[in-house]
């Protein structure tokens, strides 16, 4: 059996969430201080990719970063950097298409400490950044494990978004979810359901760690 | 010399209202502050200590200005350097008593003294999820008091103390207060609570 779309796959998931709580953290923090219609926006956009079906993001993404139109002409020009069809593009379209994952548990959990948490920390004379590591990032370590795997397990079982701008180029960007869909295709079920059983016990295993890890402090990993 | 001349909107239960405070406290005196639920009483302490923003006024602090809406000028709370007792007390979850104490000073024998007037210097190890009532607010005191404080701004911070505790820890306090300094200005419902050591009252509402 070919591994290598289990490992592509297992490198898009901690890649994409590797970046995804990097950007994920500071973006939700600023969600989650007051409304305005900045915010509003942003967090209707943030929240698109899940409702909206993933080929349509895919298509856009695909027409946004062909080296034929504007924005992908430009990075191949100025770059040499084609992301369709390519593993960057994979990445990219995977942290676009998992956004809500990271973003909605740390900002839900964060908007639900007491803001007096962050009030006393600053009349001790700490920093915004401070009080936010010291005192905010603490206190919300449930909801970031659960933002982590969600993002982790959802981009293990991505496939429309992966399909339209990524295609089914073995060892680039054939990943696990295209393999199945590939196998199936080619009559070949021994393969397919290989890769679906590694998916499931994969999947399983991790949201099986966030409830045993989160039993004493929230009810369900989704909280 | 504590100089307040400020207007807020507040949002009620009784619906919008505007709290409108314009005095002065004397330095290094204890002002107490009374006024029905919902007149002001939280957001003027949180006002004075940059924790919410008046829409018009000044507020200024031994002749520093803190408060300036005319210059657009705001001093942040971290440089107002004020204790400050949440009415909830608005203790970190994740850390043990000696942890809120490290957290706020590195004073280590002024820490330890201050465990002592609390009485919690054989709960050290424990989080705040361990504490009672009491135990909670005398952290919550201590926590205010690790910084030194020029001004110390009390939100009910003996309420959940029974009354021997209230008596030694307001009698303790006035003490500390005396040794650093400090101003003090204390939100308190109770009438009999902190009469005999205030030295100012304001009312508001």
């Amino acid at each position: 059996m070919d591994w290598s779309p289990i490992w592509l796959t297992l490198k898009l998931a901690a890649t994409t969430t590797i970046i995804l709580l990097l950007i994920g953290l500071p973006l939700a923090y600023w969600l989650s201080k007051g409304r305005s219609f900045v915010k509003i926006v942003l967090d209707a956009l943030i929240t698109m990719p899940l409702v909206l079906p993933p080929s349509v993001l895919g298509f856009y993404l695909l027409l946004a970063f062909s080296p034929q139109h504007g924005l992908g002409h430009w990075l191949q020009q100025t770059f040499s950097l084609q992301l369709v069809f390519s593993f960057p593009g994979l990445v990219l379209a995977s942290v676009i298409y998992s956004l809500p994952f990271m973003i909605g548990p740390i900002k839900s959990a964060l908007q639900q400490l007491p803001l007096s948490l962050s009030q006393a920390s600053y009349t001790l004379g700490k920093t915004e950044y401070q009080t936010f590591r010291k005192i905010l990032l603490p206190n919300i370590r449930p909801s970031l494990l659960t933002a982590v795997v969600l993002t982790f397990a959802h981009t293990l079982g991505e496939f429309g978004v992966v399909l339209m701008i990524g295609g089914n180029i073995p060892n680039v960007t054939r990943v696990a979810s295209i393999a199945i869909y590939d196998s199936v295709e080619n009559m070949d079920y021994a393969s397919a359901n290989t890769y679906s059983l590694i998916l499931f016990s994969l999947t399983f295993a991790i949201v099986m760690a966030v409830f045993i890890f989160n039993k004493h402090t929230a009810k369900s990993p989704l909280e | 010399m504590i100089v307040i001349d400020i207007e807020k909107k507040m949002r009620t239960y009784q619906g919008p209202q505007i709290l409108r405070v314009d005095s002065w406290i004397a330095a290094h005196t204890i002002t107490k502050i009374s006024g029905p639920s919902g007149s002001g009483k939280t957001t003027l302490l949180k006002a004075i200590a940059g924790l919410v923003t008046p829409e018009k006024g000044r507020i200024s602090f031994e002749g520093k200005l803190w408060l300036d809406t005319k210059q657009n000028f705001n001093l942040p709370p971290q440089k107002r350097k004020v204790g400050f007792v949440f009415q909830n007390y608005a203790l970190f979850p994740h850390m043990t008593v000696m942890q809120h104490m490290e957290y706020a000073t590195t004073d280590r024998d002024w820490i330890n003294s201050l465990l002592h007037f609390a009485k919690l210097d054989t709960l050290v190890t424990h989080r705040p999820e361990y504490l009672s009532g009491g135990q909670q607010q005398r952290l919550a005191i201590i926590r205010a008091l690790a910084t030194k404080p020029e001004l110390l701004l009390m939100d009910e911070p003996f309420s959940a103390l029974d009354y021997d505790m209230r008596r030694d820890t307001v009698n303790q306090l006035v003490y500390i207060i005396n040794e650093i300094g400090a101003t003090c200005i204390i939100v308190s419902h109770n009438p009999n609570e902190i009469d005999h050591i205030a030295t100012n009252y304001l009312k508001i509402g």
